[in-house]
């Protein structure tokens, strides 16, 4: 996705090449572990480096500045979404004590053409997006938890990823900042 | 327009990736008779003039080749040593040349590492609470930029004073670390930066910088 000329035109890919590749990328790990909860694991460690990544290209492309609360981080993480796999999930859901919320996809590109097979019913396809989403918030010194609640591959109406506010990483952040 | 350097420091305070763009080079070599007419100061490492500036040749500058031949450290590449050599008057005329020192990798390690707890010290000494740290710093020749990410990277420019425009630059330079940095698999978080591309892009930008100016960008 890098930037040649002017800095808003961005390479554009067809999803349907992401969902292939991802696609692949599962059913190749569902061959060489055997073991379902492996598989989910291991996508989850690719999500999170991915997102130590990618953290920096949205804010090198955003310039967008720090949170100080969760609805900012909760807003940010809809912006991410749009930027990188062109969907705008819902928020809702939020918690009572504000450090929990719902990202409700109508739609998922990872999984457009994707049914699962009945022996696979524990795997969580798509849980490279929570894991993405934690490396990229532990970077900016924010530690959460995040899991897929609802999925449509298991028959859900909706697909809703939860993301739960755990602490802010003090010893990380950057002098100058604290 | 004029930029000296660019340099990278993680968010532990290590350098990263440094490029010296347009540090001019001083060279000058010149024919000397008995006695030598400035003082020399003699290190372990290195042969520098310590007093008797003339002919562009400055306080502070090392020795560099005698009669055509590299000075390494106290000796002469064929082994002989420098200070014999330039005490004795039967080796006159010597043809001595000199240049401003250059900073060795290590050296830059060094200096780019310490910036990172006075960048601290700063934010901790503001009379404001919740300053950031230092990032613009004046000096007679030059200006340091200093940008530091939400993440902790510094990205620093070193740049004539008159050059405008650094903070756009500084963080057009944070777009190509994110693309042709981290998006290369080879590269391993926070270690030195060793990627072709970035290299390429960088002194493209810089090279354009310097033609038409920041608003080119």
């Amino acid at each position: 996705m890098s930037r040649q000329s002017s800095r808003l035109d961005t390479k554009k890919v067809n999803s349907e090449l992401l969902t292939l590749t991802y696609g692949a990328l599962v059913s190749q790990m569902l061959r060489d572990f055997e073991n379902v909860d492996d598989v989910n694991k291991q996508l989850d460690r690719i999500g999170f480096n991915m997102g130590l990544r990618l953290i920096e290209d949205f804010l090198a492309r955003t310039g967008s500045g720090r949170c100080l609360d969760m609805r900012e981080t909760a807003d940010k993480i809809q912006l991410a979404f749009r930027m990188y796999l062109n969907v705008q999930p819902t928020i809702s859901n939020w918690a009572a004590s504000a450090d929990e919320f719902s990202l409700i996809f109508d739609t998922n590109p990872l999984t457009e053409f994707v049914e699962l097979p009945a022996d696979y019913q524990q795997l969580r396809y798509s849980s490279i997006l929570c894991g993405c989403i934690r490396g990229a918030l532990e970077m900016v010194q924010l530690e959460v938890q995040c899991w897929f609640s609802q999925d449509q591959l298991k028959g859900d109406a909706t697909t809703e990823i939860r993301v739960k506010f755990v602490r802010r990483l003090e010893d990380a952040v950057p002098a100058g900042e604290d | 327009m004029v930029i000296y350097g660019v340099y990278i420091v993680n968010k532990s305070g290590g350098l990263i990736f440094n490029l010296d763009h347009n540090l001019p080079k001083i060279e000058t070599e010149k024919t000397f008779s008995y006695p030598l007419d400035i003082n020399l100061e003699y290190e372990p490492k290195r042969i520098s003039v310590s007093f008797g500036q003339r002919d562009g040749i400055n306080v502070g500058h090392h020795l560099i080749s005698v009669n055509g031949i590299m000075v390494n450290g106290g000796t002469l590449e064929d082994g002989r040593d420098v200070k014999e050599i330039i005490e004795s008057k039967d080796n006159y005329p010597l043809t001595l040349k000199f240049s401003r020192p250059k900073m060795t990798t290590n050296e830059k390690i060094f200096l780019a590492s310490m910036f990172y707890p006075l960048f601290a010290i700063a934010s901790q000494l503001s009379p404001e609470p919740k300053s950031s740290g230092i990032e613009i710093l004046e000096a007679d020749t030059f200006k340091l930029h200093c940008f530091q990410t939400l993440t902790g990277v510094k990205f620093m420019i070193f740049a004539e004073n008159l050059q405008a425009g650094v903070d756009v630059l500084l963080r057009r330079i944070y777009e190509l670390y994110a693309d042709y940095v981290l998006k290369n698999p080879f590269y391993s978080l926070e270690m030195p930066i060793r990627c072709e591309l970035f290299d390429t892009n960088l002194q493209a930008l810089l090279d354009q910088v310097e033609k038409g100016g920041v608003a080119s960008i």
